[in-house]
């Protein structure tokens, strides 16, 4: 038995209500079941989380760290998406 | 200890917890993957957890665990069997977590003395349950080695089962009741698992049974000498 015949999965822990997942590690394990069952021992058992998701790391697409500069430069200089030109309305707490 | 404690009870049901946390421990570093490393350790520290409760309620935890002598443990035999093959120690876990699964929860339920512990208790049985399930299916219903080594797993300890449901005095329970259902829940785990409900005897000239007397086999005391020595040579030694 050697985790070289096992796939990666990806870890997904929510701390509590209301929350989203969030990205916790990740992990080898046979199939989902014993992923979901390695990943409660490894990431939630200091009480980190109430629900967990995990996802074969196969089924995720990720940027690539060369197309960095056309995904995410043109973002640093358009001040106007930020929201700081609007005059926050009174008894607006959350914005 | 308190009058209304059983101290036989207590001294039983936390041998059992002490002794097969510090086997499982004994995964520790030799596991055949990291994450099943983590999950045993986690299974091996709820165990010590109850142990640390039970002995309380009888006297000093550090000195019943590390000070009392073989015949003086109170443990089932089946617990202190060595870890033998990943097969070996899903065997024991699968027969043991099940057993003390249906025990927690009637004492649980019950209202004796025990009811606050096996109440928290039951919830980390039943994950430990759960673990050995899933491992006796994957190995039983797996590649042909796997299947022959849990087949051999199941059948090498299932002499040390009859033992778990000799009544333990201080626990007002019905035994046969609790067997009954402890084999109805292994069948089906076993026969999911594509394996056999193995045949021998579980009482009687070949079974073994006489943990709770303090009668052990002798690889405990060996894991005995292991878990005592730094106690005894270094006596009141802390980090």
């Amino acid at each position: 038995m050697s985790t070289h015949d096992w796939p990666l999965w990806e870890v997904f822990v929510r701390s509590r209500r209301g929350l989203s997942h969030t990205h916790a590690g990740s992990l080898h394990a046979p199939d989902a079941e014993m992923a979901l069952r390695n990943a409660r021992d490894l990431y939630t058992r200091r009480s980190e989380g109430i629900s967990i998701w995990v996802v074969p790391s196969a089924a995720i697409s990720a940027s690539s760290p060369d197309e960095k500069d056309s995904f995410f430069d043109p973002a640093a200089d358009k001040p106007y998406r930020h929201p700081t030109f609007y005059e926050i309305p009174e008894g607006v707490k959350h914005l | 200890m308190t009058a209304t404690v059983s101290a036989e009870a207590a001294l039983a049901l936390g041998d059992d917890a002490l002794v097969l946390s510090h086997r499982l421990g004994e995964w520790a570093g030799h596991a055949p993957v990291l994450e099943e490393e983590v999950a045993l350790a986690n299974i091996a520290l709820d165990l010590l957890g109850q142990a640390r409760v039970l002995l309380s309620q009888v006297g000093d935890e550090d000195e019943l665990a590390y000070l009392r002598e073989e015949r003086a443990f109170r443990n089932l035999q089946l617990v202190e069997q060595p870890n033998g093959d990943f097969a070996h120690t899903i065997a024991r876990q699968l027969y043991f977590s099940t057993y003390q699964h249906l025990l927690y929860g009637e004492l649980a339920a019950g209202g004796g003395e025990f009811t606050a512990l096996a109440a928290k208790a039951v919830k980390e049985v039943e994950y430990h349950r759960d673990h050995a399930e899933q491992w006796t299916l994957r190995l039983g219903d797996g590649t042909e080695e796997s299947h022959g080594r849990m087949q051999r797993a199941c059948e090498a300890l299932w002499r040390f089962t009859g033992e778990m449901f000799q009544p333990v005095p201080g626990l007002e329970l019905n035994w046969t009741d609790l067997e009954a259902r402890w084999t109805t829940s292994v069948t089906s785990v076993l026969d999911r698992a594509t394996l056999t409900v193995p045949e021998g005897p579980r009482t009687g000239a070949w079974a073994a049974g006489a943990g709770r007397q303090g009668l052990h086999t002798e690889s405990f005391g060996r894991m005995l000498a292991e878990m005592q020595h730094l106690h005894r040579s270094h006596p009141g030694a802390s980090w």
